[in-house]
């Protein structure tokens, strides 16, 4: 039995453009540990032999696995599928982050292999036996794989991100293996790059709703109190609808799922598709005027009172 | 230009779904169903492919039972020329489906071939990818926008962090994100319309299909409830509640 992990990669900074493993990743790999086997973490990309030499770092990988070549530049699931395929029969299993990046790869992968998959498993029971949520998480499905290759997608929240350890697992270099009919070309991308906490890994999320009214409340309500509390902004779809965030704040079953010590929703009813992207938060805190909004079912603390003044009176106070 | 449309039937997002108490699944026996919501979006974007004069004719299709003809109804009443359902007793897992819908592309020879991102009781987001794969072509998955443009589609990705462009040969996959679009609403003359457009029914045993799947659900349950929180009274308390948890942060 061996497991192979499709490693993420982040580029930490416009400016140096150096490129990371990403903290999904980490989860992957514990995850995989879960399972109990040698770990080959695999990284594909353009230039990226210092973030492979990162990646021998990570306590419990056995083997980093390095396709360097420029189709490789963007995460084309067109290039990296044939890739992924062609080494595929060395390993029981093969995993990546349930991420947009995962999600995107690992069906492709599955159809050149011929085998079903499970996807956003949340817990390893044993090698073959998996949990994942259904219906927006209101229901928890244990599925059974007994694929000859097992492929998963792990949700990240749900398993802790593995450290560094004391240790260089050696490096082997792969061919790489592409796309040859060109069936897809990078154009551009958008990605915001801010300084505050990333949606995904901060400590403490505050998310807006409707209720705030307008881009410019959002900002002007929201940002001095994450501020104070280095927390990164999310919003309902509501609010991302209305233009108040961008799309990418979106939390919930459509947009990230977060669980941060500490998730404050202010102006947000607690639809069942928002409760599934935050219900595995340590601690959930809501302010809405309305006693009976839903999100209140979810919260460890609840207050009920307008957002506008208890937000201007706890900034202040903090 | 022929498009192709995947849809599925789910249960309403409105409501909440309980385990069967056998634990064997999910207990959907008498609730309310509707077509998934992004895969409306996905009809919708073909509807308006059509009115733009990108589309010729736009093709639905489901593979399920036949009381799914309600959601092939409702995809003809947004616009949709004509409907195929694949009649499987059982439901199909994901790759199953996508074979499914192999086999249809193959009869119908679409250019461009338009699905949800996710179905929202599975939460799977598989379907659109696997389908890609097999028929060997370009993916644009999670689409918030997407533009066809002589033999070539852009589209506007909606991925973690931001957005990415790409620009697929045709013919290629497209999976719609909410974002997509905003479905037009039904009217009721249209649905009566829809009763009178082509509604096609394939067997799936005439599909060269294999319907079992080494994957398969043991248990369904109901997550453990939270703990019952607390409410506050007045704004020093939840201050409070914040410097003394925030400051552990
Ligand atoms: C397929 C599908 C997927 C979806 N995915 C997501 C998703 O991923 N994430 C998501 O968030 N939603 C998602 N939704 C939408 C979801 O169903 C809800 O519509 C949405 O979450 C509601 O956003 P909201 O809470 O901002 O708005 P509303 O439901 O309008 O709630 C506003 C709340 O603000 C309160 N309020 C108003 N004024 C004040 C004030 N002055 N002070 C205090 N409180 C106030 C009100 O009491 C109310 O509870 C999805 C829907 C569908 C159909
Ligand atoms: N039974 C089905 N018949 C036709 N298309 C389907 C079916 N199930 C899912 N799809 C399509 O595949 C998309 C993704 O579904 P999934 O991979 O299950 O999340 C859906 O949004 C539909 O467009």
């Amino acid at each position: 039995m061996s497991i192979l992990i499709i490693a993420e990669l982040v580029i930490a900074e416009l400016v140096t453009e150096e490129k990371s493993i990403k903290a999904a990743t980490r989860s992957a790999i514990t995850a995989a540990k879960a399972i109990g086997a040698e770990i080959d973490v695999l990284v594909i990309g353009e230039d990226v032999n210092a973030v492979a030499q990162q990646a021998t770092n990570i306590q419990g990988v056995t083997r980093v696995l390095v396709a360097d070549n420029s189709v490789y530049a963007k995460p084309l699931a067109e290039n990296f599928a044939p890739l992924v395929h062609s080494i595929a029969k060395n390993y029981s299993h093969i995993i990546v982050a349930a991420t947009s990046f995962g999600k995107n790869l690992l069906p492709r992968v599955a159809a050149l292999l011929d085998v079903d998959m499970v996807s956003e498993v949340t817990r390893i029971i044993d090698a073959s036996t998996y949990v994942r949520p259904l219906y927006a998480g209101g229901l928890n499905a244990t599925v059974q794989n007994n694929e000859i290759i097992k492929l998963l997608t792990i949700r990240p929240t749900a398993f802790d991100a593995t450290q560094d350890a004391n240790q260089a697992a050696p490096i082997a270099t792969i061919a790489a293996v592409t796309d040859d009919k060109h069936l897809s070309r990078f154009v551009s991308e958008h990605i915001r790059h801010n300084e505050r906490p990333q949606l995904s890994t901060a400590r403490v999320v505050i998310s807006g709703g409707r209720s705030l009214g307008s881009a410019e409340k959002f900002q002007e309500v929201l940002t001095p109190l994450a501020n104070k509390l280095n927390a990164a902004i999310g919003a309902t779809r509501a609010a991302v609808d209305a233009g108040f965030a961008p799309n990418d704040s979106q939390v919930g079953q459509t947009g990230t799922v977060v669980a941060p010590d500490i998730y404050i929703a202010i102006g947000v009813s607690g639809a069942a598709q928002h409760i599934a992207g935050i219900k595995d938060s340590r601690m959930i805190v809501a302010i809405n005027h309305d006693p009976d909004a839903p999100i209140f079912q979810w919260a460890d603390y609840g207050l009920v009172a307008d957002l506008f003044e208890t937000t201007a009176a706890i900034t202040a106070a903090l | 230009m022929k498009v192709l449309v995947g849809i599925k039937r789910v249960v309403d997002f409105n409501i909440r779904v309980r385990a069967k108490t056998d634990g064997s699944g999910a207990d959907i026996a008498s609730v309310k169903m509707s077509i998934n919501p992004f895969d409306e979006n996905a009809v919708e974007e073909a509807v308006r492919l059509k009115e733009a004069g990108v589309a010729t004719e736009i093709v639905v299709v489901t593979t399920g039972a036949a009381n799914a003809q309600d959601v092939l109804r409702h995809a003809l009443a947004l616009g949709a020329d004509r409907a195929i359902l694949v009649d499987t007793a059982e439901p199909l897992n994901s790759l199953a489906t996508a074979k499914v819908l192999r086999e249809i592309v193959k009869r119908e020879a679409p250019q461009l071939i338009l699905m949800g991102k996710q179905a929202i009781d599975d939460d799977a987001a598989e379907i659109g990818q696997m389908l890609a794969a097999f028929l060997n072509i370009g993916q644009g998955t999670f689409a918030s926008s997407l533009k066809v443009n002589d033999g070539k589609i852009t589209v506007v990705r909606e991925i973690d962090g931001g957005q990415e462009t790409v620009e697929l040969n045709l013919p290629a996959v497209v999976t719609a994100d909410l974002r997509l679009n905003e479905p037009r609403y039904l009217k009721l003359p249209n649905l009566m319309m829809a009763k009178k457009k082509p509604l096609e029914t394939i067997a799936l045993a005439d599909l060269d299909v294999a319907a079992t799947s080494k994957v398969t659900t043991i248990n369904v349950a109901e997550p453990a409830a939270r703990a019952p929180g607390k409410k506050l009274n007045n704004v020093q308390e939840l201050i409070d509640v914040l410097r003394t948890h925030a400051k552990v942060v």
